[in-house]
């Protein structure tokens, strides 16, 4: 799993790269109440707005970590919102992509990179 | 943070592990590590303790009870002077516009009057009364005492184990009670909606006595979250966000607080700042209207967003003031002033989010019916 400096994170699966937000987010944004996801098959550049995140505090943006199509959807986000908080590194993914240029990946962080970030 | 003012409770909500955000000039727990939702719904199921000892309580005294009541009547269009020993009233000061200066407690101790009003305003709320009242009544700010507030079913209990006469007070009765053998002033009010006490304590004894709170079973400690959206939910307004220098009383739906004797042909009619801008918008009616918001989709519609009254084109008839997640009634709770003629409860409106008109509708306030120890 690599890290981004947004509190995102990624994680390799069947030549997709699914994408969530860190525990260390999640218990930042405080309750989630309310999750937009993209349309499958958007095309994205790295920087691109593309989920809304509000919790009970206020609203957040989730960057797109590279440039590529978002192929899959976690829908039941939508409806289960608070699944961010409850397993945000695991069940709780927020989209899958595919990638368009692999070399973007390098300058993420592993896991004991990222705990040092946030310190 | 270091410019910040700290409450006397400052270390207990660091213990508690709090995490603190700066609010009108002081350091304040916005959550403890329960949550803001749980704070929430722990409050309306158990009780929960909120320190706001950043408001500003202030005495008024004067030569009789008649003339500070009287003087205090220039400056509020509520009915002072009929106030028993022992009761409290909700309030605003207004100006010669009739727009909302601040908004405030008062209760009647003795003959001498306790005003309790908001962190952000208290500077200009004394400068004000000083200003207009001295020398024949003194304002004399009590910056040595805290503020807590014990909110929920639960109240009741955990107060009254403390001293059983909390138990006979009845909603706005305040009353000298010895908390754990601490003399408070308290009253059966709240902000959230709940029944529950408002308790003023000596500075230097608000430690103890929160911790004796706490103590109690089913007590929590809740933070500023948790009391937004639980006064969100029982439809009351914050000050500088859903009433300002810029909103009537009329606009704001808050005629019920001015009493009869205030009004048009009342005994004491007038007499107060900006009382002819408010009687004429109580005989005629007003532009624009506060109003509950029922977005009907999960997403929150916060303070700002434009109210439409059609999906698609349309004129902007209103726009949110206050908006969020109400824990209780488990979808996005808001309001805000709409145009007199959308303001019908169930009138089908749309709030644009990013970009986006989704659906809302007018909706009778309290969104959660208040719980309030007649």
């Amino acid at each position: 799993m690599k890290f981004t400096e947004e509190h995102e994170w990624l994680r390799e699966e069947g030549g997709e790269m699914v994408v969530g937000i860190t525990i260390h987010a999640a218990e930042q944004l405080g309750d989630v109440v309310f999750v937009e996801l993209p349309e499958e098959g958007t095309v994205v550049s790295k920087d691109d707005e593309v989920v809304v995140i509000e919790s009970v505090k206020a609203a957040s943006d989730i960057l797109a970590p590279v440039d590529g199509e978002i192929t899959e959807v976690n829908s039941t986000l939508t409806d289960n919102p608070s699944m961010v908080n409850d397993d945000p590194q695991g069940e709780a993914w927020f989209f899958k992509m595919k990638i368009s240029d692999a070399s973007q990946m390098d300058e993420f962080m592993d896991e004991a990179g990222y705990q040092k970030f946030i310190g | 943070m270091d410019d910040m003012k700290q409450t006397a409770l400052f270390d207990l909500h660091a213990e508690l592990g709090a995490k603190i955000v700066p609010f009108a000039g002081y350091a304040m727990p916005v959550q403890y590590p329960l949550g803001v939702m749980k704070e929430h719904q722990h409050t309306r199921a158990g009780a929960g303790v909120f320190d706001v000892s950043h408001m500003g309580q202030v005495i008024l005294t004067g030569p009789s009870w008649d003339s500070v009541a009287r003087a205090f009547e220039t400056l509020v269009p509520m009915d002072v002077l009929g106030l028993q020993d022992g009761r409290q009233r909700y309030g605003f000061f207004t100006n010669d516009a009739g727009g909302i200066k601040d908004d405030l407690m008062f209760a009647r101790r003795g003959d001498s009057l306790f005003v309790v009003v908001n962190a952000a305003c208290k500077k200009a709320d004394i400068a004000d009364m000083k200003a207009a009242l001295e020398p024949e009544i003194t304002v004399t700010p009590l910056t040595d005492r805290a503020l807590i507030a014990v909110q929920g079913p639960a109240a009741e209990t955990a107060v009254a184990a403390l001293d059983p006469r909390a138990a006979g007070m009845a909603f706005m009765d305040l009353r000298d009670l010895e908390l754990n053998g601490v003399a408070v002033w308290a009253s059966r009010s709240g902000y959230t909606g709940e029944d529950g006490y408002e308790i003023s304590v000596p500075q230097d004894q608000a430690d103890l006595l929160t911790r004796a709170v706490l103590a109690q079973d089913g007590v929590e400690a809740i933070g500023l979250g948790a009391r937004d959206s639980l006064r969100l939910e029982a439809g009351l307004c914050l000050y500088g966000q859903d009433i300002d220098t810029e909103t009537t009383p009329v606009e704001a739906a808050l005629t019920w607080a001015i009493q009869k004797v205030r009004r048009a042909g009342g005994e004491r009619e007038g007499g107060f700042p900006g009382a002819d801008v408010i009687a004429a918008q109580m005989a005629e009616g007003a532009a624009r209207k506060r109003v509950g918001l029922l977005p009907e989709g999960r997403a929150p519609m916060r303070e700002g967003v434009e109210i439409f009254d059609k999906a698609q084109g349309g004129a902007v008839i209103g726009h949110v003031t206050s908006g969020g997640f109400g824990p209780t009634v488990g979808s996005p709770v808001a309001m805000g002033y709409v145009e007199t003629g959308h303001a019908d409860i169930g009138t089908p409106l749309w709030g644009e989010v990013r970009g986006k008109r989704l659906p809302l509708t007018v909706a009778k306030l309290p969104f959660v019916a208040a719980n309030f120890k007649r």
